[in-house]
Formats: structure tokens, C-alpha cells, sequence
């Protein structure tokens, strides 16, 4: 192979994969590029945004109003819809050919599915599902003050010089948090679990002043070897969990009535005025609610004002997925749950006797405003 | 036809996990289990089989003891297995992990090219799911992940893939690699008594180090921990956040308290 993925000198810029959907950019893309933009500062680089599809051109200049210096837009009919083949090879050939120090994916489904493939094809490591990254080890040392228990000797042994892009991500199901890097080989790739990283202010002077690139990568028959026969829309609603103001979550407790414990649950969202039903590991993997219920881990890092778990113990993975949450109330049987270490309010009782109670008196307190 | 399903065994982390004062996973004192994904990837290999009679085989790599997981697909209704065991593999990372079970898979294959690989999405300890995404890069197979529903006629396989908001029906031709997601549709059967009696009188196959030394994907430099891109540079434990209140009872009251309390905050 012609390229030399361990010249690591010659690599240089920050990238951002930017996904689009149908011809709209996703939040990860921005929340994604205004984290390269800190990154790329850190590294005193340059942070470029790689928009792939047909007919998107149009959508660069909102990346740089998020912070991109220069968007290169790959555009042909064989990208009009995402196909792991078409996106890997026109990814990978305009890495091999520019040569960026870092690339970053959101990890969505497309970005979990296309990271690991060009990752493979460019014989780099990769890191999944990121929650934090530093280039400046000053700037990790700080953040491992806060985000560890590590003592402070730790520290003292680190080369304070390193330039690796540094990726802490959930390991065990978010028991344990670990630090990854990819010494060896360039590009440094990760994907980026949404909802985590803060999205900046939009900029207009920003946007205007994006450079915009078209790249051209040619394609032939038999370069993408599956089919997209049709695309569907989800009839049912759609969960977003990441967006939701309000969240009551069901957990292991629901199980001796588990349509009984769903339901209890709606009525305490609907008592709220609203909001999105979730669920702990355990209700997803044993089939109660579908995964897109799913709080925690790899399903979703959330942040709503009120965050309700109703028999949910609280394993480190679904709190790691919801203790940002502005205000956590947990009910639960047992009074030693892990859950009520993080609750800013805990009741002691059984779920489903104290839920008809909850809700009746949060519908009662609305009402009396 | 043959599926070769890949599995893993993996610590249960939704139940008690312990951690070494040194930040490590105490994998000795947790319960282990067949990955969820990877048992919805069997599941969906042997209604493949139910209705094609294609072969199925469980494939692992991991210590001597995931024999024991292997016997257990076989008694839901694998027709053999292969545990890729060796010193030399340990410490792989995705990359180094994918190199390792592609070189099994094609030596196992030994040329014939009517095979798929069935992955599950992800594994519950490393959450990465990317092993399954970077054989079929190494094999050079066309990849599905997220994978619903797999349906074969002939050498076309079709799969509803879901997204964050609906599906996509994705066709292509075998060989080919799915990664399959554990959706309540798919809930892997149980072993069944004639499984069982016979699991351990059906092939198992172990191959170290030396058994597959010569495939190509096979270099000294890219398996084990010294082949595998990326390392770990720290590993922590979170710190808690402060406790907060525990209200008193669980009555109409105390549903009034939290109420007024929620009020009093501006929360509601």
C-alpha cells in the first residue's frame, strides 16, 4: 500500500466526518465540529469538515459557522443515499491523498458503520463512542482532576509534551472510564457519542468566511456492492430521548407487571405535560421496551430538567447516561440502590404504589399554579 | 451454505461489577454471559438454517474455558464450533481481534466462497461494534450492521437495517458480513434436550498460533497487544455525585412533598 500510515509527521489537521441526511446536516456534526475547533486550536492546526452526497455542497458554510476552517464536499449520484462501500472509498481515498492527523465521527448508526471499515482499510486504530477528548495534556490532567478518582502521583509520571489525541470513553458497561490513544499510526480516529460535546454558538462572519472544497473521487461498477432498496420513516413516534425536557425511566422494578409498570410510567409523563419514556439495559435487552428506550451506555447520553427512574437500581452505565440530568428523583424498593446516590430526591417505596401517588399529586401541584 | 457466528463471552455488567483498587476489572468474581447481540446473531443464523438447512458454527476467541459457551450454542442448534485460542492473540484490540478471527474464518472456509458472517452489533463489556465491521474490511465482503431481520433466497441476502428513526432494506450477494441487533423479535431459542445430549459429541475445532501462522492476515505485527493500534493511556473510576435527599415514606404524602418541592423549584 502506497500510503504510509506511520510517517506520523506528514499528518496534520483535525477532521470532522459530517453526516448528512437527506440533504439536512445532523447535530453531531455540529456538536462534533465545535469540539474539533477546540482540538484544532489545541493542536494549532486547522479543523476541516468532509461533507459526502449528492448535491450538499450548499451545507458547508453552516459548518464553518460552527468553527470549520474548510469543508471539502465529495459529491457524485453513487452518494446520494449512505452505503457503507461509497462512503468508505471516498473517505479513505481523500485521507490517503490529504493526510489529517485526526478524524472524529459522530457515532450514529452510519458513523458506527462507516468508522470501523475506513479504520480497518487505513490500518489505524480507532476508538468507539468517545464522551471526552484533549490534545493539551494540561487540559487532560484538569479534566482527569475532575473526572477521576486518580491520585495526583498519577499525574506526575504523565509526559506532559504528548501530542495524542487523548480518548476517554465508558468502558464495562461504565464501570470503568479509560484514556485511549493510537501511538503508532495516523489518522487518529474516533467516534463521538452524541449529546455529549457542547455545541458552540453559530457564527455567520464564521460561516461566510469557510473555505469550501469540492474533491472528486470517481467511482466504477462494482466499487459498492450493496443495494438500498427503500428507506422508512419509523411510523410510530419518534423517541428522542436527547431532546426530551422530561424523562421517566422503567428498570428492572417494572418486572412482575411490566405492562402495568409501562403504563404507570406514561401517566406520570403525561401528568408532566410531556415527555419521553425511557429505560434502563436490562428492560431493552430483555425485549420490554425497544432500544430506542434505551438511557445510558451506548444507547443515550440525555440531559432533561427532570429525569423520574421508577425501579431502576442504577448501575454506573445508566448513570453514566443520565446523571446531568437537572433534577433526578428515583423511587425504588431498595434502599441501599445505587440510584439514589445521584437522586436529588429518593423515595423509599415500591414503584408501583408510589407512582399513582406521584402522579396524581405533580397533576394536582400543575393545576394549582 | 455456512454462517459463521461469531461470539463473544463477556462479564454481565448489568449485574454486580467489581473493580481492583487499581482501577482494573475483579473479571474473577463477575458472572459471565454470551453477548446479547451475538446471541440475536445466532438466532438469526439458525432461522436461516430452519429454512435454508445451510450449516451453522459458532466461532470465539477468547481462553480455553469459552468452550463452554461454544457447547451451549451448539445445543441451541449449532452444527459445530472453532475457539481461536492462543497467547499470541491476547491484549488484541478491534483491529488486532478482526485480523485474528478473518484469518479463522478463511482458513476454516479453506477457498470455498459460500459463507456469511453473522456478528453481534457490539459486545456489552467494550461497546465498540467495530470487530464485526473491520473482517468484513479485511475479507473484503460486502458489510450490513444493525441488522433487524435477514432474509436468503439464492445468493441474495436481504436485511432490514434500522436507523435512529425507521429502516433501510439493504439486499447484496454472499459472501457477506451482517452484525445483527438483539431486537425483541429476535429472542434466541433455548437449548433443546437433544441439543444438549448431543453438544458435546458434535466438532468443536481449536486453532492456536500455529494452526493458523500461515494465513496472510496472520503477521506477527498485527495481532496480539503488540499489533493492536491503539492502547490505553489511563483508566479511571468516575467519582459519585453528593447524595441527595430521601424523603420520608412512601405515601400520598410524601407524592405531596416532592410535588411542593418540584413547585418551590420552578422544576414543574
Amino acid at each position: 500500500m502506497a500510503f504510509n500510515n506511520t510517517d506520523l509527521a506528514a499528518f496534520k489537521d483535525i477532521w470532522v466526518f459530517c453526516e448528512q441526511r437527506e440533504g439536512k446536516l445532523m447535530n453531531t456534526d455540529f456538536e462534533l465540529i465545535s469540539e474539533g475547533r477546540k482540538l484544532a486550536d489545541e493542536r494549532g492546526s486547522d479543523l476541516i469538515g468532509i461533507l459526502i452526497g449528492n448535491g450538499v455542497k450548499d451545507l458547508a458554510p453552516q459548518l464553518g459557522g460552527y468553527g470549520a476552517d474548510k469543508v471539502y464536499v465529495i459529491e457524485d449520484p453513487a452518494l446520494e443515499i449512505y452505503t457503507t462501500d461509497g462512503y468508505a472509498k471516498a473517505l479513505c481515498d481523500i485521507i490517503e491523498d490529504k493526510k489529517p492527523e485526526v478524524v472524529l465521527f459522530g457515532a450514529t448508526n452510519y458513523g458506527r458503520d462507516l468508522a470501523p471499515r475506513c479504520a480497518a482499510r487505513l490500518g489505524t486504530g480507532l476508538t468507539a463512542d468517545c464522551t471526552h477528548l484533549d490534545i493539551d495534556m494540561n487540559n487532560y490532567v484538569e479534566f482527569l482532576k475532575s473526572a477521576s478518582t486518580l491520585p495526583a502521583e498519577k499525574y506526575e509520571r504523565f509526559n506532559m509534551e504528548d501530542v495524542n489525541l487523548k480518548m476517554t470513553r465508558p468502558a464495562f458497561g461504565g464501570h470503568l472510564m479509560a484514556t485511549i490513544i493510537c501511538p503508532r499510526f495516523r489518522p487518529c480516529m474516533s467516534t463521538v457519542r452524541p449529546g455529549v460535546m457542547k455545541k458552540a454558538e453559530f457564527d455567520q462572519s464564521k460561516a461566510d468566511a469557510c473555505v469550501v472544497e469540492s474533491y472528486n473521487v470517481e467511482f466504477a461498477d462494482g466499487d459498492i456492492k450493496t443495494v438500498v432498496e427503500e428507506v422508512v420513516k419509523a411510523s410510530k413516534k419518534i423517541v428522542d430521548l436527547i431532546g426530551a425536557d422530561i424523562i421517566v425511566s422503567v428498570g428492572r422494578g417494572i418486572k412482575k407487571d411490566i405492562e402495568g409498570g409501562i403504563k404507570l410510567a406514561e401517566d406520570l409523563i403525561e401528568a408532566f405535560g410531556g415527555g419521553v419514556l425511557g429505560g434502563s439495559r436490562v428492560t431493552v435487552d430483555s425485549g420490554w421496551l425497544s432500544h430506542d428506550h434505551q438511557v445510558g451506555q451506548t444507547g443515550k447520553t440525555v440531559h432533561p430538567k427532570i429525569y423520574v427512574a421508577l425501579g431502576i437500581s442504577g448501575s454506573i452505565q445508566h448513570k453514566a447516561g443520565m446523571q446531568e440530568s437537572e433534577l433526578i428523583i428515583a423511587v425504588n424498593k431498595d434502599p441501599n440502590a445505587p440510584i439514589f446516590e445521584i437522586a436529588d430526591y429518593g423515595i423509599c417505596g415500591d414503584l408501583f404504589k408510589v407512582t399513582p401517588m406521584l402522579t396524581e399529586a405533580i397533576a394536582a401541584a400543575i393545576a394549582s399554579k | 451454505m455456512r454462517i459463521y457466528v461469531t461470539v463473544k463471552q463477556v462479564p454481565d455488567t448489568s449485574g454486580t461489577v467489581a473493580v481492583h483498587e487499581d482501577g482494573t476489572l475483579d473479571r474473577a468474581s463477575m458472572q459471565t454471559i454470551i453477548n446479547p447481540d451475538d446471541l440475536a446473531a445466532m438466532e438469526q443464523a439458525l432461522r436461516i438454517k430452519d429454512a435454508t438447512g445451510c450449516q451453522v458454527t459458532a466461532i470465539t476467541m477468547g481462553p480455553p474455558p469459552a468452550e463452554g459457551m461454544l457447547r451451549e450454542l451448539i445445543a441451541m442448534g449449532a452444527d459445530d464450533a472453532i475457539l481461536v485460542s492462543g497467547r499470541e492473540f491476547g491484549g488484541s484490540d478491534t483491529f488486532a481481534t478482526s485480523q485474528i478471527l478473518g484469518a479463522a474464518i478463511v482458513h476454516a472456509q479453506a477457498g470455498d466462497n459460500d459463507f456469511m458472517i453473522f456478528s453481534g452489533r457490539q459486545a456489552i463489556d467494550g461497546d465498540t461494534a467495530q470487530v464485526g465491521p473491520q473482517i468484513a474490511e479485511k475479507l473484503n465482503l460486502p458489510q450490513i450492521s444493525y441488522a433487524a431481520e435477514v432474509t436468503k433466497e439464492g445468493d441474495k441476502v436481504t436485511v432490514k437495517r434500522m436507523l435512529e428513526d425507521g429502516y433501510m432494506t439493504i439486499s447484496t450477494q454472499t459472501p457477506c458480513l451482517i452484525t445483527c441487533i438483539n431486537d425483541q423479535d429476535m429472542k434466541p431459542r433455548y437449548m433443546n434436550l437433544i441439543g444438549i445430549m448431543d453438544c458435546y459429541s458434535k466438532p468443536l475445532q481449536i486453532f492456536d498460533y500455529n494452526e493458523l501462522k500461515d494465513e496472510p492476515l496472520i503477521e506477527p505485527d498485527k495481532i496480539g497487544l503488540k499489533g493492536s493500534p491503539t492502547n490505553i493511556f489511563t483508566s479511571f473510576t468516575p467519582p459519585q455525585k453528593g447524595i441527595g435527599e430521601m424523603l420520608p415514606g412512601a405515601t400520598k404524602e410524601t407524592a405531596e412533598l416532592l410535588a411542593a418541592k418540584l413547585l418551590e423549584k420552578h422544576a414543574i
